[in-house]
């Protein structure tokens, strides 16, 4: 028998984590964004579950600010595999005077999103979320479980966490808490490009380089030009080619020149970085607590 | 590409998170605005250069004081091997901490200080690493250059650890001097220690041979769901299996042959541990959640007495006639504490025997009453199904981890 690669393992301990989620829980979702991680996630929840239904329907949190791309690649991939599609969106929440709009030129609906999703969770019922976090993502990531239990504030509390011994995973939960559960913890994104390669996956455009209309911000960032961002002084609008690392808000994910097409291009590109792909994110780059904060309150 | 997973343990300050910066930064594992922000840190606190320990420090009351308090994981990879680093906090009271690193890892990189040499905490470590049997070990002498990388120094280090790890139960054990702040054998071989014939840390992570470390010898299927009509899916725990077999389920006994198999969709002929199945068994036979699919000659004990070494992480102390909710692979089911059989002084590791109670992070050996049979093997011969959890029935938390004996 020939040896077992990396992916091997990663890919046996996600089917395994998606699989005990499904066993523990009465109602979960999966949550979807159209990036790659998430895509990587519904590639893996089919191979867990097929030639049989999904058992959790997946569920977008719709900023409003998405990438128009995302949701067009959301729409072809659910229809393609037949699942059930739950969307929520921010724009309802504000509406309903639940949550306000930030204010200012490069404003983001990062605080507002995770209000949206616990009014979710408890309109649904929902007793676990999985997510496509990976703990190389961020220095406080790196601290997750793979099951997190969460209190009825939704909120993380990272010195409260219960141990996680080999991969006994203990889902029992009590009334108002659930679960969020991460069965991408130890894939780092080299690994999820390897994997969406070796499954030849889909991916959205907006991975690969296409040519695009960026703001320059005065750090030197490039953003989308799009509804959403107002151009400050100092600011110049360029047409590059350009593709993105991460996909989430159009108000908060850089883009990066680029002219890897092929996902072969899009690894090597990737093995070669310099810069971590959340430095590539401008909700991240507020403080250097900024995903532990977010976490706290409830974020994904 | 294979995965070595490995756990790091030291005393404080001898500098740990600083060898793991070393590693990170030598295999360009830090980005440049990881970079950036590690240069900002080092400035802020006054620190001349670049003080790789920070790379490490997660959260922000870790940062703030200075220290590790939690498990972090770090990732990275070289040509040959990908690595996932389980970074444990060195202090008894994270005993949990360092519990949860050292059960999925199969090596354990233990740091001291050749000034102060084998010190008690450096011998908990050990035991620790050898109790969960983990089967390699690599003790880093670390600050060589604080004795101007001198051999006897080292000698004296390796020979106290020599004596002392004949005690222990982990056969391959290597010792290599380090500067973990100048980089001197992290990952480069030190040219001012020539008197060091062995690898860097790095060269052995990427050398030692992982591939028979988890028993294949074992099948062992522990039932986590139904995908279908006579279709039974899990992750191996040991051993592996091939369509054509026959297999029995336990507790039940029943038999069957494996007619189809899966990994992740793709049909194979034959799946071994640990990778993710599904079965299809010729014929219907009763098997649920928390059953084990095995070979009918090769069986693990069917008991509800269980004989364990238990880290205890309760709340309050641990005594007889305690009832607690047990999981074992997917197996549930309610656990009495008999008899306490000895308590291990982690100060001295001295047994005390009779114990009235364990205490929260103490390490004892117990007997336990479950209410359903379970399918249990030794720890020592398999990992995966000689460990199990314990679960309070009020707070719902995971207050236990045990070894079979
Ligand atoms: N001279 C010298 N100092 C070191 C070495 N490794 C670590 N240190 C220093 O020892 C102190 C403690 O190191 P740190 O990595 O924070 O220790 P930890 O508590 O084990 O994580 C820091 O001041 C480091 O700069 C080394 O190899 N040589």
């Amino acid at each position: 028998m020939t040896a077992l690669t990396h992916l091997d393992v990663l890919e046996a301990e996600a089917v395994y984590v998606l699989r005990e989620t499904a066993a523990w829980f009465k109602h979960p979702a999966l949550l979807f964004s159209g990036g790659k991680d998430s895509l990587c996630m519904v590639a893996l929840a089919l191979r867990a579950f097929r030639p049989g239904r999904l058992p959790f329907p997946f569920l977008h949190i719709d900023t409003g600010h998405n990438f128009p791309e995302t949701l067009e690649f959301r729409d072809r991939l659910v229809a393609a595999i037949g699942e059930e599609l739950l969307v929520r969106r921010v724009q309802e929440t504000i509406d309903a005077g639940r949550a306000r709009d930030e204010m200012g030129p490069k404003a983001s609906r990062n605080v507002q999103q995770t209000i949206t999703l616990l009014d979710t969770v408890r309109e649904l019922g929902l007793d676990a979320l999985i997510g496509g976090g990976r703990r190389d993502e961020e220095k406080a990531r790196a601290k997750e479980r793979i099951f997190s239990l969460r209190r009825d504030s939704g909120g993380w509390n990272p010195h409260q966490q219960q141990p996680e011994f080999w991969l006994q995973l203990n889902g029992v939960l009590r009334p108002g808490e659930h679960m969020r559960v991460f069965p991408l913890s130890n894939w780092t994104e080299l690994d999820v490009w390897q994997y969406i390669g070796r499954e030849k996956l889909d991916i959205p455009a907006l991975y690969r380089a296409h040519r695009r209309r960026c703001l320059r911000t005065r750090a030197g960032i490039l953003l989308a030009e799009s509804p959403y961002l107002a151009v400050e002084e100092g600011e110049t609008v360029e047409e590059l080619s350009v593709r993105f690392r991460t996909v989430g808000d159009m108000t908060c994910s850089a883009a990066m020149e680029s002219r890897a097409v092929f996902v072969e291009e899009i690894i090597r590109e990737i093995e070669a970085a310099r810069t971590s792909e959340r430095g590539l994110r401008m909700d991240d780059r507020r403080s250097e607590a900024a995903m532990e904060d977010r976490k706290t309150e409830g974020y994904f | 590409m294979d995965l070595l997973r490995f756990a790091t343990a030291g005393n404080v300050d001898d500098g740990k998170s600083t060898l793991i910066g070393r590693l990170l930064h030598d295999c360009r594992a830090l980005p440049d605005d990881q970079l950036e922000s590690l240069r900002r840190e080092s400035q802020r606190r006054g620190e001349e250069g670049l003080n790789l320990a920070f790379a490490t420090d997660g959260l922000r009351a870790e940062r703030a004081q200075n220290i590790t308090i939690d498990v972090a994981y770090r990732f990275f990879s070289t040509a040959r091997r990908r690595f996932i680093l389980a970074d444990c906090p060195g202090h008894l009271g994270y005993l949990a901490n360092m519990v949860t690193g050292l059960s999925t890892a199969t090596l354990a990189v233990i740091l001291v200080d050749v000034r102060h040499g084998l010190v008690e905490q450096t011998r908990r470590h050990c035991f620790l690493a050898s109790l969960f049997r983990i089967p390699h070990l690599v003790l880093c002498v670390n600050k060589m250059d604080l004795v101007a990388f001198a051999e006897g120094a080292f000698a004296e280090v390796r020979d106290q650890f020599e004596a002392f790890s004949e005690k222990v139960a982990i056969h391959d054990v290597t010792v290599i001097p380090i500067s973990a702040k100048l980089g001197d054998n992290v990952v480069q071989r030190s040219a001012a220690m020539r008197w060091y014939q062995g690898p860097s840390l790095l060269r052995h992570l990427e050398e030692v041979h992982i591939a028979s470390d988890i028993n294949q010898v074992d099948c062992r299927l522990p039932v986590q769901i139904s995908l279908g009509p006579r279709t039974w899916a899990g992750r191996l725990a040991s051993g592996h299996v091939r369509v054509g077999d026959e297999v029995m389920c336990l507790p039940g006994g029943a038999r069957a042959v494996v007619a189809g198999l899966t990994v992740a969709c793709r049909e194979v002929a034959e799946a071994r541990a640990p990778l993710s199945v599904a079965v299809q068994l010729d014929r219907d036979v009763e098997v649920r959640r928390g059953d084990m699919l095995v070979r009918v000659h090769n069986r693990p004990d069917l008991r509800c007495d269980v004989d364990a070494m238990v880290c205890w992480f309760g709340a309050e102390p641990l005594v007889a006639g305690r009832t607690l909710r047990l999981l074992h692979g997917t197996s549930q089911t309610r656990a009495a504490v008999g008899r306490l059989d000895y308590r291990l002084d982690m100060q001295t590791l001295a047994r005390q025997t009779d114990p009235p109670a364990l205490f929260p992070n103490d390490i004892g050996r117990i007997e336990l009453q479950s209410d359903q049979p379970l399918c249990l093997d030794r720890y020592q011969d398999n990992r995966a199904t000689g460990s199990f959890v314990l679960v309070d029935e009020a707070s719902n938390r995971t207050v236990a981890a045990c070894l079979v004996r």
